[in-house]
This record gives C-alpha cells, structure tokens and sequence, in this order.
C-alpha cells in the first residue's frame, strides 16, 4: 500500500508561470497573450467580469483545454498539461463551482476512493487512523462518517480542499470557492489556506468577484478583461481593481456594437404610473436561502431599466419570480397599475412577455418544432385553432416559417426540433415568440446576447431597442455590463437580492458602479444608495 | 384459539417467511447490486422464470440440482450482461429494456419449458432445522434450505463489499454520480454491465429455488410476479443489502398468512390473505416510494429519479 497520502509533509508549495497563453474558440478569442506568475507559497487573485477569460485561463493550466499559443512552468519546467489527470499527477488541483463529491459515500470514503491506489479490500480502521493523522496536519475538520449529501456547504467545500491536500496537489486553483458560503465560513477556509500558503506548503490561485476577500487574503492580484490581462499586483485599492475590472469607458465604445443600435426616441415625459412595478419582492433560492432581498423598481413606459451586477446576486431568481417560475414569498407586481399574478392569462391581459436567460431552457421545448414554439404564446387563439380546441397545423407552420423569416431563425425547416438549432437561433425563435406581439406593454430580458457572436448580438439589442422606442416598458437583466450601459436609460446595480444603486444613465459612472457590483457598502464609497 | 394453535401460526409464519422469501431476498439483493450502479433492471421476473426452468430442466438431465442452482446462475448472468449491453448504447433506456427483458426471459422459459412441465427432477435437500422440537408437524416446517442461508450469507457479504471493498465503492460512485466516476477514471458502462450481469445471476439462482425447492416444481405460474415485487422492496430496503434481507422475511411472512390460518382451521378471507404481499408492494411504495426520504438515498443516477 502506498503512501500518497502522506507525502504531505514534505514541504513544497509549487511555483506556476504561465507566459503568452492565448486561446481561441472559433473566431472569439477568450485568451490573448495571457501571462501570469504565481511564486511558490502565493496566495493570488484573479479577478474579472464573466467572460473575462478567467476560466479559460485555468482551464489550460488544468489541462482541460490547450492554449493554442504559450507555455506553462512549474517550478521553473516547462510542462505540457494534456489533461486533468495530468495535471494532478503534477500536483496541480482545483476546486470547481461545482462539488466533485460522491453525496452517497462518506466523507472518509470520498477520501478514499480519489486515491489512485486504493487498495482493493479497505482496513478502515487502518484508514482511518491514517485518515485522521492526516487531518491533525491540516486546520480543517469535516466528520468523516457523515453521507456527504448531509454536509454543509461549507463543510463540503473543506472537504473539497482537504481531498486536493490527501492527494498531494500543493498548486490549488480555487473557483469562486466562497460563492456558496456564508461569510463567516469563507473566512475560516480562506484564513486557513492563508496560513498554509504563509508556511509555504501551498500555492493559491483563486478566482473570485470579491473584493473584499482580496483584500483580506490575497498576496497579489491579475485582473482580466475582454481575454486580456488589463492590471495587477500588489497592494491595489478596490477602486483602482474595480476600474480595471470594468474597464473605461472610452477603450470600449468602439467594440460593444453601440453603431448598430438604431435611434433612439427621446423617452417621454413619464406621466402617471409607472408600466412596470415590482414592490419589494422577496424570494429563497432552491436550498432555501434568501435571494431576493426586497427589490423595488419601477419601469416607465418606453424606458429601458437594465440591472447590472455580479451573477448570483439575485439576477436569476429576480427573472424566475417575474415569469412564474420561482413562488414570491412576499411583494407584489403591478403591471400598468394593477396586480400582476404570472398567470398565462394574465401575461396576455398585461402584454407583459418574457426572454428568459438560456431560453432553450426556460422559455423553449427542446423537442418541439420550431414553429409550435414560436407560437406557444397564441396557439389556442383564431386563426391558429378553431374554437379553442381545434388546432390548424397549417396555420401554425405559415405563422412560424413568417416570423423564422422576419426574425432570421436559421432552421432547415419549421418542423425542426428547436433544440437541434444553434444557441443564436434558439434565442432569435424566443424573440420572435416575444416580440412579434402587438403591442408589448412590459418586456423583461434577461442575458439576451449571453455566448453569441458579435452580428446577432448588435441585431438583437437592436430589437430590445426597438421594442422601447415602440412603447414598451423594458427590464433588462444583463451581467455584461457593457450592455447595460448601452441599452439602458436608467441604470441600476443588484447586489446581494437587493439594489444597490439606480441611477439616470446620464448620471452613472462605471467607478461607482464598479464598487456598488463588488458588494457596495463593502468598498470605499459609502452606503449604497436607493 | 388455543395457545397451541397461537404457537402453531406463529412458527408456520415463521416457516413460511424463510421458506417463501428466498427467491424474494436472491431478486432483491440482486436488484440492489444492479440499482447501486445507477441502472434500473426491471427483466428480473424473465430473469427469475428462466433461471427456474433452466435449474429444473438441467437437474432433470443431470439428476444433480446443485447443477441446476449453476446454470441457473449462469442463464441470469447472461440475461443481466445482455440487459447491461443494450443499455450501453446510446438513447436507450433502462426501464424500457428491463420490460422487453422480462417478457423476453418469461417467453423463452415457457418456450423451451414445455416439457418439463409433467416430470419431477431431483430436488435440492433441506436443512432439518426442527429436529430438537418433539412436534414433528412443527420440525417438518422448519427444514430450511441450504439456498436460503447462502441467500442470507450473500446479503452481509453484499453489505460488506458496499463499505469495504474498492470494488464496492466504485459501484456506489458509479450509481451516484457517473461525471465523477469519470473523473476518477472507472469505466462507468463497465461496472454498469458487471453489477447487471451479477444481480442477474443473483436471480438466477432465486428462480432455482422455486423450481428445486419450494413449491418444487416446473410449471407457467412459477413467480406470479415475485421479481417485480422484489425491485419493488429494493426501494422499500432504501438500497441496503440487509435491509432486502429484512424485506423479504417480511414479504415471506405476509405470503404465508394465508396457509398458516389455514392450517389452524381459519379459512375466512383465506383468498383475501393470500393477496396480502401485493396489497403490501402497494403500500410500501405509496407511503415510501414517494416520500423524499426514500429518495434520499436513492443512487443519484438512477433514471427514474432524474
């Protein structure tokens, strides 16, 4: 039986340099010239929007991708990474968003299992004594005979981390690790990982949208951009990391598509009520946690709201309880002044139409033809069915194949299932669903441009613009924050199921909404504002 | 009723209950096996005929039954590997194949069965258990079969394999989480076809019991639908090699109800009581198959819990 497991106590945070890495994915470039280095027993940061190239990035150290360009040192070696088992034999390990754990196996069997040698008949008491003499050297504590599946969050994400120490990799790469922790347990974990880099046993490489966990644990920081490293180092403000985070202003009109945006009418004078309003609207995500936090807001007709923030600070569960998908615990909407209960019913009565975030998801069925699911929102309605009941196949192909054409969904046919079409046309078949409609009273979207290419994005924006000009109330939920700030009249940040800041896009700048997107009062400028 | 007769029902229960919930514990051990990998294998009531006739048959030719115990193992691990490789290939599905299979195993028994249906072939011994009691009526009920202690041995040994072995884990890492069995690097289809093609030995050998021992003969009716009803009893035995082995003394003991009553002259609802094992599936998968705390530790990658 080998001793994998207790090598440990050698001492040996590695050194990780990546020098050059770019990579492309067909003509979207999500890493260009990439460098970092990471000295033996750093605790370092990288910091950046979604879709700044963070996760590309680790993703080729560990293997799961090449970079098409550049190279990877280890210790001062060059090493070539071809896949994650690799990477581990190398010592390099990584904590994902996601858990890695069996939920039915023990927190001693999970141990157990990830060792390559595992030895085919287990003496647990052996193991366990080896188990525990491990844990005396590391400060975490898990209950090892526990179903994993009953764990805390935060006591499987030590668990997470003391399986990458059992198997000896001392170069950690930590993705969002403290997203489902609570602040109290973050602390503990990133304290103890601190310690252990401070005593040069480790290597920290953390991804993160916290500031303030940077300042409280990081050595050094690299801030990503667009697939770029736009800043770093040591000792950075949260002003100056927010800045570089989001980017200026200037260094990006150019390539966010604002010449492809039509005319915009000047917004009416807002008379009267508001088109859209949601009152203080409370919700628990799936495990019962909090996650709307009383959001208050109001849309004007022919006003787009677009809310900006992190992702997983209420976004998703704000657009769920819009369309029905997630039960409010407390607060009301209003639609044109009268309560909104998400009824199919009621979406029709309120001209209220949604285009949810991955729509192939929520707001598509995937087996169903194109043209059955252009027109979910009419098919019981004359001409496409008689009586109510009665549905005119006929009808409901012509009404589909018109919208494919007017809204340039690229199907072979209105017959093809709607999940054998690409993501861009998936999303255009939604909008064209949502938005062909006479006359849109309220439009909620959510991510609309998420992961398609430059053309579709400028001509769906275009749309979403469109719709405003025409009358609608528009909320726009968008974590590209380059979006936000082109489409939007009003802006606003959500933070933590609350927002956190709303602002005139007159009035906004992107330092501000830099710091209210890391948390708000938790950076340099004050309480946030209404 | 006498205490006598009190006594008498209680040690027919008894009998009844080790006698009649062999098959039952061999179905369910396998299922279980089957189901901790992640795959539902509904064709164990074919798998269960078949392996009846194959016993009986091949202890008729070779007049040993031992024999026949064998190949009938052997016909169920064949019907599980084949199960198990159908399901290897894409877009198919494991509920769908397992009743194919059950109609396949129960079609090919009583096609290649039908003359074997007269004959009597030698039979497995029993285990006189009963001999200290000076009530021979009551030593006669306690012969147990030497099947029923190996069934009882497999489910510690089963259990054990669960918590102990590397093999064992890696069944249950398969059945929980296949993205992660990749991740360590087994060969998720692999273990898969292997659980599949034991759990079907497993009730191979439960359908030898009933054509060898009890009731002991070949004949269409064999089952009447044990196999089901013991995939049914995994979810009730929350995927516990022992708990299965509790199950099904719990089914025996309601299956033979009915003829204990009778034999201290009570025959009212005697037909009633003979249905008490199915009304007893029905119940246990309303009140446990549905309820969340069953599913909890269901193996997370079990098709009819996603």
């Amino acid at each position: 039986m080998s001793n994998e497991a207790l090598s440990f106590t050698s001492p040996g945070a590695i050194a990780l340099e990546a020098i050059g890495l770019s990579k492309r994915f067909g003509s979207f470039k999500a890493l260009d010239d990439v460098s970092l280095k990471v000295p033996a027993g750093e605790f370092h940061a990288l910091l950046g929007e979604n879709g700044a190239g963070k996760s590309t990035l680790v993703k080729c150290l560990m293997g799961f991708h090449r970079a098409d360009e550049g190279a990877v040192l280890l210790d001062g070696r060059e090493v070539s990474v071809r896949n994650p088992r690799e990477a581990q034999g190398l010592g390099l390990g990584m904590v994902y968003q996601h858990f890695t754990l069996v939920p039915s196996l023990t927190a001693a069997e999970n141990l157990v299992i990830a060792r390559r040698d595992a030895p085919a008949v287990i003496d647990w008491a052996a193991e366990r004594r080896r188990i525990e003499a491990f844990l005396d050297r590391t400060p975490f504590r898990v209950p090892l005979d526990r179903r994993v599946g009953a764990l805390s969050a935060g006591e499987r994400q030590k668990l997470e981390i003391l399986k990458l120490l059992y198997l000896d990799q001392r170069f950690m790469i930590l993705d969002e690790p403290t997203s489902v922790l609570t602040p109290a347990e973050a602390d503990e974990i990133l304290g103890h990982l601190k310690a252990m880099t401070e005593r040069g046993e480790i290597t920290v490489l953390m991804i993160t949208h916290k500031f303030r966990e940077v300042q409280a644990f990081a050595d050094a920081v690299t801030v990503l951009r667009r697939g770029r490293v736009v800043g770093g180092g040591r000792g950075l403000s949260t002003r100056e990391m927010a800045t570089m985070m989001v980017g200026e202003a200037a260094a990006t009109a150019g390539a966010s598509g604002k010449a492809a945006l039509p005319e915009r009418r000047a917004m009416p004078a807002s008379v009267g009520e508001p088109a859209l309003e949601l009152a203080g609207l409370f919700a628990e995500d799936d495990d019962g946690r909090p996650a709307l936090r009383g959001v208050s807001l109001k849309v004007a007709a022919g006003e787009i709201v677009g809310i900006a923030g992190v992702s997983g600070n209420g976004q998703g569960a704000l657009v769920e309880t819009c369309c029905g998908q997630r039960p409010l615990s407390s607060g009301q909407m209003f639609v044109n002044g009268r309560d909104f209960l998400p009824t199919r019913r009621a979406f029709d009565a309120a001209g209220l139409f949604v285009v949810p975030e991955e729509p192939l998801k929520n707001a598509a069925v995937a087996g169903m033809s194109v043209a059955d699911n252009i027109v979910f929102r009419r098919f019981e309605k004359p001409p496409l069915s008689r009586r109510g009941w009665w549905l005119d196949r006929r009808a409901i192909r012509a009404a589909g194949r018109e919208l494919m054409t007017r809204f340039r969904v690229a199907s072979p046919s209105p017959d093809t299932p709607i999940g054998a079409l690409s993501g861009g046309n998936v999303q255009r078949a939604v909008l064209a669903r949502e938005l062909s409609a006479e006359p849109i009273a309220v439009l909620i979207v959510a991510n609309p441009c998420f992961g398609l290419d430059f053309a579709s994005a400028a001509e769906i924006r275009a749309r979403i613009v469109a719709a405003r000009n025409a009358g609608a109330a528009v909320l726009l939920i968008s974590e590209d924050l380059d979006e936000v700030l082109d489409l939007s009249d009003t802006v606003a940040v959500i933070s933590h199921g609350q927002i956190a800041y709303k602002a005139p896009i007159a009035e906004v700048d992107r330092g501000t909404i830099g710091i209210h997107f890391a948390g708000g009062s938790e950076g340099e400028q004050g309480a946030p504002l209404g | 009723m006498t205490d006598t007769g009190v006594i008498t029902v209680l040690i027919a229960l008894l009998a009844g209950a080790i006698r009649v919930s062999t098959p039952f514990l061999f179905v369910s051990l396998g299922e279980c096996l089957t189901e901790k990998s992640g795959r539902v294998n509904l064709g164990l009531e074919g798998t269960l005929v078949l392996g009846a006739m194959v016993a009986f048959a091949i202890s008729y030719h070779s007049g040993s039954p031992w024999l026949g115990v064998a190949a009938a193992a052997g016909a169920g691990f064949l019907m599980g590997a084949l199960h198990g490789a159908i399901c290897r290939l894409p877009r198919v599905n494991d509920i769908a194949i397992g009743i194919a299979m059950m109609s396949f195993g129960t079609g090919l028994a009583l096609f290649l069965g039908k003359p074997y249906i007269q004959p009597s072939a030698p039979r497995l011994p029993s285990l006189p258990l009963g001999d200290w009691l000076d009530m021979p009526a009551l030593a006669q009920m306690l012969d147990v079969s030497p099947l029923f202690l190996v069934g009882l041995a497999l489910a510690f040994l089963l259990d054990w394999v669960f918590r102990n072995t590397r093999a064992g884990l890696i069944v249950r890492v398969t059945g929980d989480d296949a993205a992660a069995a990749r991740a360590l690097g087994i060969g998720v289809d692999r273990v898969r076809l292997f659980a599949t093609a034991l759990g079907g030995a497993s009730a191979g050998v439960g359908g030898a019991f009933l054509s060898l021992y009890y009731p002991g003969s070949w004949n269409e009716g064999l089952s009447s639908g044990q196999g089901l009803m013991a995939v049914a009893l995994v979810i009730f035995a929350r995927w516990q090699p022992r708990r299965c082995l509790l199950a099904s003394l719990f089914f025996g003991a309601a299956s033979a109800l009915g003829p204990a009553l009778q034999s201290v002259g009570i025959t009212a609802g005697y037909y009633f009581l003979n249905a008490a094992p199915y009304v007893l599936t029905l119940l246990i998968m309303a009140g446990s198959g549905s309820a969340r705390r069953a599913a909890q530790y269901a193996p997370g990658e079990l098709s009819i819990n996603r």
